[in-house]
């Protein structure tokens, strides 16, 4: 089957000037630097990984938010690494994004009806029965009162206003979606609602998501897959039972050990790998694996090759010396 | 065991265009000394203004505070609710001391690390600018900031998040409080950084013996440290007791429905959560009866009191175990047994 997304090699590098007037650039983010997977039709890709490791700025390229700075994108098969902004409208019914924040994403001056019908307007589609009974059955397919069209969004709580950005996302139906850490600024009561609203529109529409978090209990939740990024680069990616299970990457056992989980017993027993020092900066990564300077099993050859994501079992894993 | 805090029948109401908020809504609670209580709840059910009120923070002009908030200091007990001005300046920083959820935000950005940290000494000890220097590097050490002498000079935004966040760590105990109250310390850092603040907390407390209260929403960290938790829901403790009891033997409809939405690590990864529908009332206009009814899925279950009109009361159901629910206690342990936490069997 062709994969909905596919990704090879995907680099997205943010030039940093000293000034404003400096013409010589000082350096490079690199934020996103050398990725690859594919999202099959119907299957939930998790992203993990910490604050800055390039999540939000994986997402966003590979839907064209972001122009990328190299490697290719694929959309059912096309190449759309190139394609101009004009040519990419079309494929814009087919992706769309939900932020993370609920406040800052919904114009406040806009009803929710017209922001839950702008795919609409913007594509210039006028679905059947109209645009208004379009948005109210999608409100009603989110959980929202469709009576409530003609409110602001700041009339409704966090959990409501998500349910709106969501509404929007599905309007044109579209095939891929990314959702960039949907429910993290939600309370627990409210993100178990939100997230059960997304498995519910993915066994009915069949859409791809790519669910980016920092929360590892909610992606394992959610996703058939999961891919653990470190400083712009993948260290593993792997069906999620076996990431969760048997986690190969140092860093993502290390990781997984850090969450605490809401078991007291659980938490007394079990042992945690404390990780040392901090992240190191994206515009001056390590040399050799990037995970390098806070891994315990760091031999010199980690200091000197960068390790390929090399298949173990289901997993892929990107480490000399993996567990 | 040392008493360190009695918080005994807290409200604390704001009067606002809008009607009166009444954020904490009746709220006793006791701290000892070696003792992590946890105050856990969602989004504005009253957390951080009780810990604003065990430091004496609210703008007197604009709360109206009743109650009493008894701190056990070296000089006797003192009450912040009733106490002056300059007593309460004692308290803070020697007796009580709070970190909070930003630390860049609580850190001033044009002053150097060590200055600050050596003002907050001085500001109660009147120690000379050469001692506090010296106590500044002790305390960074002590917090595990990699070479203290250098880095005391530098200024905040040379620190990343979590080292910050360390440094407001040391910043709150350099007068060796007796209490130290935590607000979301960690909300803000990754979970590998979250990791190492929690380990470090943990240690300075087995060091000091400080009593420490946790204030978060995240039930992880919950089961991680505390010794005893509270279960908050608009502006009323819902539920209390040793932290087994909470994940083991929950018993209000509440903590059921927050230990179920909870997707788990070391949960089954499938399925469908069991979401608590709806969302918090409003805290202008509580409903007369019990504030989670709109949202409870007991409460028709409930015979000899309406849900509706009857506001429970916190009852202690089995030693230090108290809930305030109208549903029989025999159908709320069997309840409860279906929604505990799985007890390390995973
Ligand atoms: N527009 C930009 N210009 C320059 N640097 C950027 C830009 N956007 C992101 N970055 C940098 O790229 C890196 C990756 O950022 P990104 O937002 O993708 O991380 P993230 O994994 O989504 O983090 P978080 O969990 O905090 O959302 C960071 O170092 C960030 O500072
Ligand atoms: N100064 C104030 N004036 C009016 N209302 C206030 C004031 N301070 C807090 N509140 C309200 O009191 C309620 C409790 O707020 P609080 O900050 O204690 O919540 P919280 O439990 O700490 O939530 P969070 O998890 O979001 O930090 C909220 O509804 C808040 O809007
Ligand atoms: S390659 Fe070396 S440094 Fe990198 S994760 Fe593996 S063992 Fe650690
Ligand atoms: S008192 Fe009634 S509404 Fe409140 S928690 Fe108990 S059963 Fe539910
Ligand atoms: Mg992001
Ligand atoms: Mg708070």
């Amino acid at each position: 089957m062709t994969p909905i997304v596919k990704v090879e090699n995907l680099t997205k590098h943010f030039p940093i000037k000293k000034n404003a007037l400096a013409r010589r650039k000082a350096g490079n983010v690199k934020a996103v630097d050398g990725i690859s997977f594919e999202i099959a039709p119907g299957e939930t890709l998790g992203m993990v990984g910490e604050s800055g490791c390039g999540k939000t700025t994986a997402g966003r390229t590979i839907i064209k938010l972001y122009e990328p700075t190299g490697g290719k994108i694929y959309f059912e098969g096309e190449d759309i690494t190139e394609i101009s902004p004009s040519a990419m409208r079309s494929y814009r019914s087919k992706m769309q994004i939900i932020f993370q924040d609920p406040f800052a994403s919904l114009n406040p001056r806009h009803t929710i009806g017209r922001i839950i019908a702008a795919p609409f307007e913007i594509q210039n589609i006028t679905p059947e029965g109209g645009v208004k009974r379009a948005v109210q059955t999608l409100m009603e397919r989110v959980g929202l009162n469709p009576e409530h069209y003609n409110r602001f969004p700041h009339e409704f709580s966090g959990g409501q206003r998500q349910r709106i950005g969501i509404a929007r996302s599905i309007a044109l139906k579209p095939k891929f979606i990314v959702a960039d850490e949907p429910v993290s600024a939600l309370d627990v009561s409210i993100q178990a609602q939100i997230i059960n609203l997304l498995d519910d529109l993915q066994t009915e529409f069949g859409m791809s998501f790519l669910f980016i978090a920092h929360d590892l209990s909610v992606v394992q939740h959610i996703s058939d897959r999961v891919a653990v990024m470190y400083l712009g680069k993948i260290m593993e990616i792997a069906p999620t039972t076996d990431l969760y299970a048997a986690p190969h990457h140092p860093y993502t056992k290390a990781l997984l050990s850090a969450v605490p989980v809401p078991d007291p017993q659980t938490e007394r027993t079990r042992e945690r790998i404390l990780l040392h020092g901090d992240l190191p900066s994206p515009m001056n990564p390590p040399t050799g694996c990037v995970f390098n300077t806070r891994c315990w099993k760091a031999q010199d050859r980690c200091r000197i090759d960068e390790p390929e994501l090399l298949q173990i079992g289901a997993s892929s894993v990107a480490c000399h010396f993996p567990e | 065991m040392t008493r360190l805090l009695d918080i005994n029948d807290l409200h604390v109401t704001f009067p606002t265009e809008d009607g009166n908020v009444k954020a904490v809504d009746g709220l006793s609670l006791t701290l000892d000394a070696g003792e992590t209580v946890a105050i856990v709840g969602e989004s504005g059910s009253g957390k951080t203004v009780t810990s604003l009120s065990v430091l004496g923070l609210h703008n007197k002009k604009r709360t109206r505070l009743t109650g009493e908030i008894l701190v056990h200091s070296e000089r006797g007990v003192v009450d912040v609710v009733s106490c002056d001005d300059e007593e309460l300046r004692k308290l803070r920083g020697s007796a009580v001391a709070m970190i909070f959820q930003d630390p860049m935000s609580s850190l001033h950005p044009y002053y150097s690390i060590g200055n600050q940290l050596s003002e907050a000494y001085r500001v109660v000890t009147k120690a000379s600018k050469k001692d506090a220097l010296k106590r500044c590097v002790e305390m960074l050490d002590l917090v595990g900031i990699p070479e203290p002498q250098k880095r005391v000079k530098e200024y905040p935004h040379q620190f990343s998040g979590g080292m910050r966040q360390r440094v407001m760590i040391a910043m709150a105990i350099i007068n060796n409080p007796r209490i130290l109250i935590a607000d979301e310390p960690t909300t803000a850092l990754d979970v590998t950084v979250q990791a190492q603040i929690l380990s470090l907390l943990k240690e300075l407390q087995r060091e000091f013996n400080m009593g420490i209260l946790l204030i978060t929403h995240d039930l992880g960290v919950v089961a991680e440290v505390a010794d005893r938790v509270n279960v908050m829901y608009a502006g009323k403790v819902v539920e209390r007791g040793t932290v087994d009891d909470i994940y083991y033997r929950p018993l209000a409809p509440y903590t059921m429905g927050l230990l179920s939405s909870i997707p788990s690590v070391y949960g089954k990864g499938t399925g469908r959560l069991s979401a608590i529908p709806g969302q918090p009332p409003s805290l202008i206009s509580l409903p007369e009866g019990c504030s989670f009814a709109s949202r409870c899925s007991f409460a028709s279950q409930v015979v000899g009191a309406s849900c509706a009109t009857d506001a429970p009361q916190l009852i202690e159901d089995e030693p230090g175990h108290s809930a305030r629910c109208h549903l029989a206690l025999a159908d709320r342990r069997t309840a409860g047994a279906k929604f505990a936490a799985k007890g390390g069997t995973a």
